[in-house]
């Protein structure tokens, strides 16, 4: 069995990650999942959230707003609309748009824009947290 | 015969004209290379989102097994009354031809469509100003209101392509998809010149809403370049130092290609109809933002092409007035030296 797996990450604009890890952690639509090496195939839509995998030593956590993970026993590729490593996040454009997401969130009147604003601050807030966990 | 003082001076003025060309098409050259970066860095998600989608057309029951019909409305089609066409244009001119081509190819389409109720949306400024002054601007058409009739811009984007991201794309993607959904517009094309390489390019008109087959690009008209346009190009990219072929990306496309195509029973966390449903808004919305920055390489291109030509046309210039210049000057000698030579005589 081996003790790693290879590790794609790709967004529309660039090839984010190519690693190799020991473990990921990735937000499933339905909840978090914890992947190890000779995982079973598995297909999931990724909701918003952190991705965090490890490699030895060394812990890489991103940020990503909606995606798609395809996990084989040997490789684990990831498609996200966008995807941040915690040095890349500009935490006061994150904190401008949690604040105007917060703002519209009281004055939202339909569902539709509730649901909306809602992505929106659960994206910052995910920014956010991840830059601030930096190692 | 012509001052050698004035000849001089439009020497030194073409000169000068050369040189902005010149540097215009070094820039231009030097743009040409990030653009066409970003096309390729694209294609890996495109390619992975499309087979994913594939995998799950066999999967999912997407069409009714009753009817036949599509279930997802993104698919269905219908008689194409009201129909959204969004131009894709640059910003700037001096580019040759290149937005005179799209906007034929636009007007060349709404011809082809005429008699129905046509919303055009443009992205970049030429286009807009060429439209404007055609058509009226009106509101978007809604389902209570069907004005206007005919044919109508109803919206412009301008000064986008000097920061081009993917959110722009799938913004746009939204609202059309929401437009369509909601049985505003029954189709949705995109103008654009693609772009494979300095020496592929094609005009095409992509239709990008309902999808009629996943992962192929359907287009209603196209055009390619014609022979003499490609030799002036390929001659430009030389001069400037440009790839003809695009770098070799064989090993990532192979690497995409795989994605998701597995032959092993993938668990599904979601169900397949749940994860077609949420991909599909984003691959119109990968095929925009493709349209985008292909239109992007293809405009640098096209104005590399045409200050090449500017330049190798003032050098043309320079030269054949240089050559008036100096049978100027000799007949002005001449003319001194028989001066000369006739009052000599004459004092004798």
């Amino acid at each position: 069995m081996p003790d790693t797996f290879q590790l794609e990450i790709v967004t529309p604009e660039k090839l984010v990650v190519r690693d190799v890890a020991e473990e990921i952690q990735i937000p499933g639509k339905n909840g978090y999942l914890g992947i190890l090496p000779g995982h079973a195939p598995l297909i999931s839509e990724l909701a918003v959230g952190e991705i965090t995998y490890r490699n030895g030593n060394t812990t890489t956590r991103l940020a990503v707003a909606w995606g798609f993970a395809e996990v084989l026993p040997d490789r684990v590729t990831i498609l996200a609309e966008t995807a941040e490593r915690a040095a890349e996040i500009d935490i006061t454009r994150a904190q401008a748009s949690k604040q105007r997401a917060e703002a519209n969130l009281a004055s939202s009147a339909t569902e539709e824009d509730f649901e909306r604003v809602t992505a929106d601050l659960q994206r910052a807030e995910t920014r956010l947290e991840v830059a601030e966990k930096k190692n | 015969m012509a001052n050698i003082l004035d000849i001089r001076r439009r020497i030194r003025s073409v000169t000068n004209t050369r040189q902005i060309t010149k540097a215009m098409k070094m820039v231009s050259a030097a743009k040409l290379r990030r653009a066409q970066e970003r096309a390729l860095a694209a294609r890996p998600y495109a390619q992975m989102l499309t087979n994913v989608l594939k995998s799950l057309v066999s999967r999912a029951e997407i069409y009714d097994s009753e009817t036949g019909e599509p279930k997802h409305p993104l698919l269905a089609q219908r008689p194409e009354h009201n129909i959204l066409l969004i131009v894709v244009t640059g910003d700037k001119g001096l580019a040759g031809a290149f937005n005179t081509n799209i906007l034929k190819a636009a007007v060349r389409f709404l011809q082809s469509q005429a008699g129905e109720n046509i919303e055009i949306e443009t992205i970049g400024r030429k286009g807009r100003d060429f439209l404007r002054r055609r058509y009226p601007t009106a509101a978007p058409r809604t389902a209570e209101s069907q004005t206007p009739v005919g044919i109508a811009l109803v919206g412009e984007q301008i000064g986008v392509f000097n920061r081009i991201d993917y959110s722009l794309a799938s913004e746009m993607a939204e609202r059309v998809i929401k437009r369509y959904a909601d049985n505003d517009i029954d189709a949705v094309y995109l103008v654009y010149n693609e772009f494979k390489s300095v020496i592929t390019q094609r005009l095409i008109v992509e239709k990008v809403l309902p999808i009629e087959h996943v992962g192929e690009v359907s287009v209603a008209l196209a055009e390619g370049m014609s022979e003499e346009e490609r030799k002036r190009a390929l001659e430009a990219a030389k001069g400037a130092g440009v790839g003809i072929r695009p770098p070799d990306t064989h090993e990532a496309d192979a690497a995409a290609a795989k994605f998701a195509t597995g032959p092993v029973d993938y668990i599904y966390e979601q169900p397949a109809e749940e994860l077609f449903r949420s991909l599909l808004p984003k691959y119109v919305g990968i095929q925009i933002f493709r349209g985008l920055l292909e239109s992007v390489a293809a405009e640098h291109a096209a104005r590399m092409t045409a200050m090449d030509a500017a330049t190798s046309n003032a050098t043309d210039m320079i030269d054949s007035l240089t050559l008036v210049m100096n049978r100027a000057r000799q007949a002005k000698i001449t003319k001194e030296i028989i001066e000369i030579v006739s009052g000599a005589a004459a004092a004798q």
